[in-house]
């Protein structure tokens, strides 16, 4: 393979080490250092609003991954997914609220609580599929969202619970700019572990699950070992999310975890494009930054005194608007967007990529 | 006694609601989790109906009807017909989506605050006393004598109607059905136009029973389980799943905890799910169809 192409065109791998190789070509190892710079700099630029915006991006980023691992890849729906955030969230407030634990027990014993729970949610996965399957994870969802706001009435919390940040080696963890490095750094440990996996036995048995599952067990992969594995660990990543979501927030209460927060990590992975990685990421920030455009653009239309009240509404309805135009115009998503502009380019002036091993 | 009454009712509610999905879904395999909204949706256009006919009864609630009829069709035709043979998940997905959207939308039109369309009506809610010292207001009695007239037309409709048995051929095999001559789409749209309707029947009389706000769209999505608890393809299951989703809500409620109210349908779901996924009296096979 060429080390000059800005990227393949067709697919020139010659053997293992290039098939694993996650950066291909010279232009993009250059592009991913760029990015990498882009982002350690950002924050010694950024106001602390748009600091906070891009925390809430990582934060998304990691919850839209891990749903992205166990539907886009495993093929497994959830609608479940604010149960978990609300799990990790919940595990951080009473293990603090009882025993004042520190970050680096809470946050394992998020992980912990969040693997349980991913075998509790995965369960229903072994006889159901597809329909039945969401609707059990949504009334999971509803379940531990009950047994948190339980909690929260019965210990005199019902407004919530406060918690105080991290201390790492005395100080403890307020500045914006060094939350924006934690999540930074979640965000990407996220990426790298989702991308392991994926390349690896796990990830191309999930893969084979999704395509035909009968085929996938003749070919002595276990599906139901399989299916729970994705599900355990997509829910401990995702109850670490909703960890530091806690530790984010200060804050922690039952309200924060509506079903529209499990709908809007659907629409994450839906806008983004279904079994992409990317998509995922693309999605997180659309779908974080999505209410804020809005807001802007309606307070910059002439009168906007008059919408001010308004703004969660024509937040709400656009929302919806928009996932149904991605649903029937656009189900490849973003990430379907960004393949066509991109094969455009490289293909020039041809119109079609060539199939996997023909280029020999 | 009054326990009994107010598990007759809540089970009437959810029968009534919970017909609006076994009806699409036996037809077309799509799970409406908009229908919380549509129902709500209805209250609301009852109550733009009251005021522009300022208190003529009848025609209120016939323009209400009507138009609540026109919503189904014209959701069906512009949304749902796009999706027609393609994922059931992305209809399913398309139906969250419309439903967030008409939400915001009816915040937009109407407000989000709490209304009562029984007074724009000018209408009172009397108790009635029944059997042995048990009350019950006037509107649930008619929610409950409304539930009873609907399924009796409703099963009348699908066995005897012509229509409705093209609907039942529809839902049985679409392919075969529309080789016979059956125009599908016409079918799906009668499907999503009559859910519609009941729906918004429920959500007049719950709004007109106990004012109309956004907590509607939950009592919706609790009628969600009676209908899978009784097997989503059956028309006789949705009454069954209603009663038994009722009476363990109402009895939990008064015995153990009154939080528990958003969470026991789901539980039951759960348990349902657990033991016979396809419901007390649905098919079996629908499962690995789905």
């Amino acid at each position: 393979m060429s080390k000059r192409m800005p990227r393949a065109s067709g697919y020139f791998r010659t053997d293992y080490r290039q098939d694993f190789a996650l950066v291909q070509t010279t232009l993009q190892r250059l592009s991913l250092a760029v990015l990498i710079l882009l982002l350690i700099g950002y924050p010694f630029f950024a106001s602390p609003f748009h600091l906070d915006l891009a925390c809430q991006v990582f934060l998304a980023a990691v919850g839209s991954l891990s749903l992205m691992l166990l539907t886009g890849y495993a093929g497994q729906i959830s609608l479940g997914h604010a149960g978990l955030l609300a799990a990790g969230a919940f595990t951080v407030g009473i293990l603090f609220k009882e025993v004042a634990a520190p970050f680096w027990v809470t946050l394992p014993a998020a992980a912990l609580v969040g693997g349980i729970l991913g075998v509790v949610f995965g369960l229903p996965s072994l006889r159901l599929r597809g329909l039945y399957l969401a609707v059990s994870t949504l009334a999971l969802h509803f379940v531990v969202v009950y047994l948190g706001a339980e909690y929260e009435t019965k210990r005199g919390f019902s407004t919530g619970i406060l918690v105080d940040p991290p201390q790492i080696g005395g100080h403890s963890l307020t500045d914006g700019r060094a939350w924006y490095f934690v999540l930074l750094f979640a965000a990407g440990a996220t990426l790298l572990l989702c991308l392991n996996l994926l390349r690896s036995r796990t990830g191309r048995a999930w893969g084979a699950i999704r395509s035909h599952e009968r085929v996938a067990e003749a070919l002595g992969i276990s599906i139901a070992g399989y299916k729970l594995l994705a599900f355990v660990i997509s829910s401990a990543i995702t109850a670490v999310a909703g960890a530091l979501f806690a530790y984010y927030r200060g804050f922690v209460s039952v309200e924060a975890f509506s079903l529209f927060l499990s709908i809007s990590y659907v629409a994450m992975i839906i806008v983004g494009g279904m079994g992409s990685l990317l998509g995922a990421l693309l999605g997180a920030v659309f779908v974080t930054l999505f209410p804020y455009v809005i807001e802007a653009a309606l307070l910059a239309l002439p009168g906007s005194r008059r919408y001010a009240g308004e703004v969660f509404a024509v937040n709400y309805a656009s929302f919806g608007l928009i996932m149904i135009l991605f649903l029937i115009f656009e189900p490849l998503g973003l990430v379907g967007i960004w393949n066509r502009v991109q094969n455009y380019f490289l293909l020039w002036p041809f119109k079609h990529r060539p199939l996997a091993g023909s280029g020999k | 006694m009054q326990l009994i009454v107010n598990i007759f009712v809540l089970a009437a509610i959810y029968a009534l609601i919970s017909c609006g999905y076994v009806l699409i879904y036996r037809v077309s395999r799509v799970l409406n989790l908009a229908h919380g909204e549509l129902m709500m949706l209805g209250a609301y256009l009852l109550m733009t109906t009251a005021s522009l006919f300022s208190g003529n009864l009848l025609s209120a609630f016939a323009a209400a009807l009507l138009l609540s009829l026109m919503v189904g069709v014209l959701v069906y035709v512009f949304l749902m017909r796009k999706l027609t043979g393609e994922m059931v998940l992305a209809a399913v997905l398309t139906t969250i989506a419309l439903g967030i959207l008409l939400r915001g939308l009816m915040v937009l039109i109407w407000s989000a605050q709490q209304q009562y369309p029984a007074q724009a009506l000018r209408l009172s809610n009397p108790g009635i006393e029944l059997f042995g010292g048990a009350r019950i207001s006037t509107f649930a009695a008619i929610l409950v004598v409304t539930t009873a007239a609907i399924y009796a037309a409703l099963f009348l409709f699908l066995r005897f109607g012509r229509w409705g048995m093209r609907m039942r051929a529809a839902g049985q095999n679409p392919l075969l059905a529309a080789q016979r001559g059956i125009n599908l789409h016409a079918v799906y749209a009668l499907a999503w136009s009559l859910s519609t309707l009941t729906g918004a029947i429920a959500g007049m009389l719950i709004a007109l029973d106990s004012g109309l706000s956004s907590t509607m769209v939950i009592i919706g999505l609790k009628a969600f389980p009676a209908a899978l608890v009784g097997g989503l393809d059956s028309l006789v299951g949705a009454l069954a799943g209603s009663l038994i989703v009722a009476g363990a809500e109402v009895l939990l409620i008064h015995y153990v905890d009154p939080l528990l109210s958003d969470v026991v349908p789901f539980l039951v779901l759960i348990a349902m799910l657990v033991v016979r996924p396809w419901g007390l009296f649905g098919t079996r096979e629908e499962l690995d169809r789905v």
